[in-house]
């Protein structure tokens, strides 16, 4: 064996020629960043703020809770994001049926249609099998993508990174479809790189622009940019920048990263090969070649 | 003639039959951004000044907090 093929024709290489390099497409929109990031975890919503606007990030996730409307500081979530600048992306995390995830989808709805956001119509949706590990339910997640397509939602779907499920929920109307690089919070990056990769391949099947996002356990930028250089079309993060030693460092860490692995993707990797492939010519050498 | 409601799981006495609206601001939540529900089924903002509460209704307020 003289080559590891690292890298067949995937999805939106050349015989698809990419979006440009910056360019999310998502649900009709169009964004500048292709990463997304959360709201949640920050040590106060002044660093949140910082580190928002340090990431890039046009897309922003929260979540719908019970009348917590200040915190203990007197605060609340949305005395800190700029709705002008943000699409406010409203989650269903903590449902674990697929009744709860649309009851919570509509709340998000209504709060969203009252701050005339245009994130209104758009649900990250998360339906749960496990407290422990936050793994998403395969049926519960495809029978909420129904109800909530019939109800007129963009639906970005948290999922597996099952490729068969990714299909699945995409064939339900999933307006992108989002699988996990690894469970959520977990910072163990994409545990199954190849999954990834059938996961794109067969949601972008005849239909290159179609929109995957990974989403969840990454950990460090390294891990945003291999999504990226897989071929996804973003990457939605929380934990690794609200938790880092330093979030608004890594949050332009995780901006950078972004863009590296996007362009290293456009760009076109090597093969990786078995052996070397000396960079300075033979011709001409005056040392001992052994062999030779 | 006093009623109770369930709120966010917890039971509140209201002295009179009240709307949502005026739950709202009995409870200080009427000034910032909030979703309703009543018995598992969305109120609309329109509709809180229009929907009049029952005794043992079961009502959700919620909001919009940090999440990932």
């Amino acid at each position: 064996m003289s080559t590891i093929e690292a890298k067949s024709e995937l999805p939106g290489t050349r015989a698809n020629p990419p979006q440009a390099v910056g360019t999310l497409v998502l649900g009709g929109k169009s964004f500048d960043s292709r990463l997304i990031v959360g709201t949640g975890k920050y040590k106060s919503y002044d660093l949140m703020r910082e580190a928002l606007a340090a990431s890039g990030a046009r897309v922003v996730t929260v979540a719908v809770r019970r009348e917590r409307l200040v915190n203990d500081r007197g605060e609340s979530l949305l005395q800190f994001l700029d709705l002008t600048r943000y699409v406010i992306l409203p989650n269903t995390a903590g449902c674990f049926t697929a009744d709860d995830a649309v009851r919570v989808a509509r709340l998000g709805r209504e709060l969203l249609t009252q701050l005339q956001n245009p994130g209104a119509t758009w649900v990250k949706l998360e339906v749960l099998g496990d407290k422990k590990t936050l793994l998403p339910d395969p049926a519960g997640t495809l029978e909420a993508t129904r109800q909530l397509v019939a109800d007129g939602f963009q639906v970005l779907a948290y999922s597996s990174d099952d490729p068969i499920a990714a299909v699945r929920l995409k064939e339900a109307g999933a307006t992108s479809v989002m699988p996990a690089g690894s469970p959520i919070g977990s910072g163990q990056g994409i545990l199954n790189r190849n999954n990834i990769v059938l996961c794109l391949e067969l949601l972008k099947h005849g239909d290159p622009t179609y929109p995957v996002i990974v989403d969840a356990g990454v950990g460090c930028a390294s891990d945003v940019s291999l999504a990226m250089e897989l071929g996804a079309d973003g990457v939605l993060l929380n934990t690794a920048i609200a938790h880092a030693m330093h979030p608004v460092m890594m949050a332009e860490a995780m901006k950078n990263a972004t863009l590296a692995g996007r362009q290293s993707y456009i760009a076109g990797r090597i093969p990786k090969r078995l052996y070397a492939s000396a960079s300075s010519p033979w011709d001409g050498a005056i040392s001992y070649i052994p062999g030779e | 003639m006093s009623m109770v409601v369930i709120v966010n799981d917890q039971e509140h006495t209201l002295p009179e039959p009240l709307s949502v609206s005026a739950l709202l601001v009995r409870l200080g939540l009427d000034k910032q951004p909030c979703a309703v529900e009543v018995n598992r089924k969305l109120v609309p903002k329109l509709r809180h000044p229009l929907h009049d509460l029952v005794e043992g209704d079961k009502v959700e307020v919620v909001t919009l907090v940090g999440g990932g």
